[in-house]
């Protein structure tokens, strides 16, 4: 009981190749690959983080490479706690692309959703600051219009990358904090763990024979 | 997008995202093949989608109400996930198989439907699922329950291998009405057990051979068991997230996707639509190339044909449990045929705000029967009485199509229309045979390889 576990749905969202799967690649095993092929297999990466003694394990979704084509299902934010809306500095229409999923988030997500904006790839404009179209500032009035978290990052030198899951992680109402068995904790009950059922019976019958 | 680089050849190109495209384009994608989805619609789901209310009334009314109100009636409109087929999982069924293996589970949560009722002189009862219900249940006098507790003991006690287990009886000789007769069930019990846990939705089974009853009746009572209430399942948001579960497997093993994208021209060799085979199809975002297509019906009219059942479906919106039921937030009415003087069973599927998929208060009953008459409206008034006052209702009708070939000759594979039943256990049986035709190999369903990675 002394250091329960928050577990907490994130969903990254943004135009293809803004670096979205680089940003958790580097958030959850501090590495980085060049010319990364379009996400493929890594449906749910998990991350745990520690925050003034309490563990917060968040759950990662990738977007399978779904927004490529405007089909990414609903479903894949619906039920999220957060979400990282990722744009790429050097292009402007990524930034639209921003725009478009937090006013998305704001109508079908969670009304709680925490939400951070996130310009990735400052590394490119470092020896040359022409590369740059969109403004810092683009940013930050975004983010203060719509209630957002927002840095800049680069998932390449790992510039800002934890700072932004421990903010979310530090604005996530923790476990502990809401003690009553309200009813939200009860309907997660009522849930049926179809997997974990199915693991059950397999070992029972493992065990008659 | 423009300059986006896009593979154009691919093994498999599907069309369609109802929940039976999207296990196929989930399950080959596994299998390592290169799958190109693509939908006509601008959403996941195709007919197994569910929508919100304000699609519901574009949907199926010519004059919708304003969005006022509607809202001050039914609340934010993203709080509406209606399906417009109504199933359910069978807990033990062959879905659950499929979403365990695959792992889509993580994508979708369920719950248990509450209740499994049936409907019989004028009234509804719980239908009795194992031995022990059967003892208490109003629906039978006392020598009756003793049948069919020995009924019930016999299917749960048969092995194949084990003669005296079948207690004399053949399941491939006999018919199932022998079965009864050789427990001396009477017409009432045969009729529950018929309708209300073998699922059948007419009588001609009675004089078929046992065996798919018996194995529809094992199915039930084993769904039941495993998590009490009722055999049924349904998931958070409604069955239009079975799809997207799909999709996503299919994505996650590089599957690509394109909502949106109406199909302008089908490809065939020697440029003949009759006698060519299959070779890829124009669409606004370029031309792809595939050997093979799977799709639903209304991707290829010209190759399928009626099967001459239409389907009357009526969505009903409540703002009150279902009378008789103990307030249950979810339940399944099964009214026989022969209850109501019909040839085909009508079926009430009930969900509510307990499953996300109303505003709080309200209830979701959706009625579906087999059309028998020119005034299938009238058909349903049995089912309306059922449901106490209804505040909105939908009605709509549709035929249901099949494939007229299987695919050898042209290489388009194509599904069945949604049938009537109320599982999904139709479908998934049109699931393997299609990857059976496509693959030349049975579905064997394996776990997935665990992807998760902890630090």
């Amino acid at each position: 009981m002394s250091n329960p576990i928050t577990s907490i749905k994130l969903v990254l969202l943004g135009e293809a190749a803004v670096g979205k799967s680089s940003i958790v690649l580097r958030f959850v095993s501090n590495d980085f690959s060049e010319n990364k092929e379009p996400t493929i297999g890594a449906a749910f990466l998990t991350q745990r983080v520690n925050i003034n003694n309490n563990t917060i394990k968040f759950e990662i979704w990738d977007t399978a490479g779904q927004e490529r084509f405007a089909s990414l299902a609903p479903m894949y934010y619906r039920n999220a706690q957060a979400a990282l809306v990722v744009y790429d500095i050097t292009k402007p229409q990524s930034f639209i692309k921003a725009r478009h999923w937090v006013k998305e988030l704001h109508e079908q997500a969670s009304k709680d959703i925490i939400i951070a904006l996130v310009g990735n790839k400052v590394d490119i404009i470092e020896n040359d600051e022409s590369e740059r179209k969109v403004a810092r500032e683009e940013g930050e009035r975004l983010a203060e219009e719509e209630g957002l978290i927002f840095f800049e990052t680069s998932a390449k030198t790992a510039e800002n990358v934890n700072d932004v899951f421990l903010n979310i992680g530090e604005k996530i109402p923790l476990k502990n904090d809401n003690s009553s068995p309200n009813d939200t904790t009860i309907t997660e009950d009522q849930r049926i763990n179809l997997a974990a059922s199915a693991n059950a019976t397999s070992e029972a019958s493992s065990c008659s024979c | 997008m423009a300059d986006e680089t896009m593979d154009t050849d691919y093994d498999v190109i599907v069309l369609g995202t109802g929940i039976t495209e999207c296990i196929l384009s989930g399950l080959l994608s596994v299998d390592g093949k290169k799958v190109l989805h693509i939908d006509k619609q601008d959403h996941y789901g195709g007919e197994s989608a569910s929508i919100t209310l304000s699609q519901l009334y574009s949907k199926f009314k010519q004059n919708p109400i304003s969005k006022d109100e509607r809202e001050s009636k039914f609340g934010k409109d993203r709080d509406w996930n209606v399906d417009l087929i109504p199933k359910f999982l069978m807990a033990n069924g062959e879905l659950t198989n499929i979403l365990i293996h695959t792992d889509v589970t993580r994508y979708v949560d369920f719950k248990q439907v509450s209740g499994s009722y049936v409907f019989k002189q004028g009234k509804i009862y719980k239908v009795p699922a194992n031995e022990y219900e059967a003892i208490s249940s109003p629906l039978m006098g006392i020598f009756e329950k003793r049948r069919m507790k020995k009924f019930l003991e016999w299917i749960s006690s048969y092995k194949e291998e084990e003669l005296q287990t079948h207690l004399g009886l053949d399941l491939d000789k006999n018919t199932m009405d022998e079965v009864y007769y050789k427990f001396g069930l009477g017409n009432s019990t045969k009729e529950f057990i018929g309708h209300s846990m073998a699922l059948w939705t007419n009588d001609d089974y009675l004089q078929q051979p046992a065996r798919p009853s018996f194995e529809r009746i094992l199915l039930y009572c084993q769904s039941v068991a495993r998590y009490g209430k009722s055999p049924y399942l349904y998931p958070l948001y409604g069955l239009g997230e079975l799809p997207q579960g799909f999709a996503r497997l299919s994505a996650i093993y590089g599957g690509t996707y394109m909502l949106d994208t109406p199909v302008e021209e089908v490809l065939y060799s020697e440029n003949d639509e009759t006698n060519g085979k299959f070779e890829g199809v124009k669409t606004k975002l370029g031309t792809f190339k595939a050997p093979l297509v799977i799709a639903d019906p209304t991707y290829f009219p010209k190759k399928c044909k009626s099967t001459g059942q239409r389907v009357i479906r009526a969505i009903c919106v409540l703002n009150h449990p279902v009378p008789n039921t103990s307030n249950a937030d979810s339940l399944q009415i099964i009214i026989p045929q022969s209850q109501v003087d019909r040839k085909n069973d009508i079926y009430i599927a009930v969900v509510s705000d307990a499953h996300n998929v109303c505003s709080k208060g309200h209830y979701l009953a959706i009625i579906s029967t087999i059309v028998e008459t020119d005034k299938p409206h009238i058909e349903l008034e049995p089912a309306f009485k059922l449901l106490g006052p209804i505040e909105e209702k939908f009605m709509g009708i549709a035929e249901l199509f099949e494939p007229k070939e299987d695919g050898s000759k042209d290489n388009i594979f194509l599904s069945r229309s949604y049938d009537a039943s109320s599982h999904f256990e139709s479908m998934t049986d049109d699931v393997e045979d299609i990857y059976l035709r496509v693959t030349g190999h049975p579905l064997v369903l394996k776990k997935r390889e665990d992807k998760e990675q902890q630090p």
